[in-house]
């Protein structure tokens, strides 16, 4: 049996989808009771939407100045001395920039080591991580004798649902906090799009579509159907686009419900990123191109004649 | 200024891996291997700041048996001063892998521990951020630009919505994204030169480090393929085919 502790995500006053997602990862832990920690400039709105999440006993709020931008540095000494003083087995955290920046940190400080990207949950400490892009899948038995660190890989794992009422709790933590690592600024693309990470329709561009003026068509294609816009990494080191909207082994991991690439090619990394898609659908000029030995769809043709002709036929 | 460079024999990125049939394992006996390129990039961006004058001296550092010389080879043709194998048999995991980095601070002294963000195999991306903590230093991971002076850096990280900048004191553990810089091509007579060079040699032992091995991978499998798909002729018949799944 497992007490777990899970690192929230959120941004904007937001819990992200990532954290419900890894509060559903968390209940195929043999859960006797999972915890949410927020840290917050100010956590009291994000506490109350962390706990409507289904199967969630308590959420622990810390305010603190120092978490109006989130830091592993200042994170991971919090986040450690809430683990102790809760006497928990197990504290996870989602696959964000965040979870995977902090969780290590945690993991090494409590002396412990960790599990990047829970895929399968089948027991307290049994469970599946992808390695080699998703190439091959490890099976992973952890020691029952210490804490077990992990981050859930969010396209794994279906959101939490929202009929829970758990315990609010405001913690002060008595913890020395480093000086060393000081927030600067962020520079973020705010979009009307839908989330890449949460979309259930995405389109995405590759180095076919040839130019940052050339994605337009990209953008008003995802617009015509509904979705989300991402690319791949060559689109991205070509600066066609910005790098949050790179999807792939090193980018973003995704699992909507339809997923169509235009002039993406296929490599292995960023196969790595849509494997877990209902629906493939790959467009390119290229009739080899290693995308159609995935995809469920395939549609050899030229993206600037097809996109026209896609969206005529939608309606 | 001194930076150590973290290295890391990987199976090549362009090798399409093979799961041995008993479940043991991603086969690598007469697989191609090189520098993971994530740490290839923090090789890359240590030499121009030894190239720019801003760092006296480089040392890389690689966890293995004796099959990881030929990485610190290619570190060394890169232009590192020297190059560190901690030997050991069996493949480290993170946690094993920042203790050794942490012990070798004590007689290496860097300013900066530069590594890739994650190592293609294993995909964890857990040491460099493991490392930060045993010392107590800063970290910041997923660099895409690095402005470095005698006692801090600011660096911009790449994180899911954006961009972020982060000012560190030194010394402090940084991570390579991808597009922190692209790695040079080496020339045949670097690569001839560090042919001759000497590795020096250590081993967990000697750094007094206790491997961890508590995790256990019992089975390795590929993953469940997916149906195979269709090619249609047409956007019409694309269209028409995702109306009928529902999917549009």
């Amino acid at each position: 049996m497992s007490t777990i502790l899970i690192i929230a995500d959120h941004r904007d006053g937001q819990l992200s989808t990532a954290t419900r997602k890894t509060v559903r990862c968390a209940a195929d832990f043999d859960a006797d009771a999972i915890d949410i920690l927020v840290l917050a400039e100010d956590g009291a709105e994000v506490a109350a939407q962390a706990a409507r999440l289904s199967g969630v006993r308590r959420v622990r709020y810390v305010n603190h100045p120092t978490h109006a931008h989130p830091m592993a540095a200042t994170a991971a000494p919090q986040i450690v001395a809430a683990v102790k003083a809760g006497d928990y087995s197990h504290v996870l955290g989602s696959n964000s920039s965040f979870g995977k920046d902090v969780m290590p940190r945690v993991a090494a400080l409590l002396g412990v080591a960790m599990v990047t990207d829970l895929m399968h949950v089948t027991g307290a400490y049994e469970f599946q991580r992808p390695t080699y892009a998703g190439n091959a899948v490890d099976t992973i038995v952890a020691p029952a004798d210490r804490i077990l660190v992990a981050t859930a890989r969010g396209a794994s794992f279906e959101p939490a649902a929202e009929d829970g009422d758990a315990e609010l709790e405001a913690l002060s933590l008595d913890v020395e906090l480093p000086t060393h690592t000081r927030f600067v600024s962020t520079d973020t693309h705010t979009s009307e799009r839908p989330d890449l990470g949460t979309a259930p329709r995405v389109v995405t561009g590759g180095r076919g579509v040839g130019s940052e003026e050339n994605f337009r068509v990209i953008y008003d294609f995802a617009d015509h159907i509904g979705a989300a816009v991402g690319a791949s990494r060559a689109a991205v080191d070509a600066g066609y686009v910005p790098n949050d909207m790179q999807v792939g082994q090193t980018g973003k991991i995704i699992a909507p419900e339809l997923y169509i690439c235009f002039g993406i090619s296929g490599a292995i990394q960023h196969l790595a990123g849509i494997k877990d898609a209902g629906t493939i659908v790959a467009v390119n000029k290229d009739e080899d191109a290693p995308i159609f030995e995935i995809a469920d769809y395939g549609l050899v043709g030229d993206l600037f004649e097809v996109i026209p002709a896609l969206t005529r036929a939608i309606g | 200024m001194k930076v150590l460079v973290t290295i890391k024999r990987a199976i090549d990125y362009n090798v399409h891996i093979r799961i041995a049939d008993d479940g043991s394992g991603v086969i690598t006996d007469g697989v191609k291997h090189s520098v993971n390129p994530f740490d290839e990039i923090a090789l890359e961006q240590a030499i121009r700041w030894k190239e720019a004058g801003t760092v006296d001296e480089v040392v890389a550092v690689s966890i293995g048996n004796a099959a990881c010389a030929e990485q610190l080879r290619t570190a060394l043709a890169f232009g590192c001063d020297r190059a560190i194998r901690v030997a050991h048999e069996e493949a480290v995991s993170p946690l094993t892998a920042a203790r050794t980095f942490s012990a070798l601070v004590e007689s290496e002294a860097p300013d900066v521990i530069l590594m890739g963000k994650q190592s293609i195999d294993d995909d964890n991306g857990q040491t460099g951020q493991m490392t930060a903590a045993l010392l107590g230093w800063p970290q910041a991971t997923y660099a895409s630009t690095i402005e470095i002076n005698e006692t801090s850096a600011r660096v911009t990280r790449e994180v899911d919505d954006g961009l972020e900048t982060l000012d560190i004191d030194l010394p402090a553990v940084i991570t390579a994204d991808l597009r922190l810089n692209e790695p040079r091509y080496l020339k045949l007579p670097n690569i001839m030169k560090a042919k001759k060079k000497p590795i020096e040699e250590s081993s967990l032992e000697a750094l007094g480090v206790e491997a961890d091995t508590s995790l256990r991978v019992t089975h390795t499998a590929a993953p469940a393929p997916r149906k195979p798909g269709v090619m249609v002729d047409s956007p019409e018949a694309l269209v028409s085919e995702l109306k009928n799944k529902g999917l549009l």
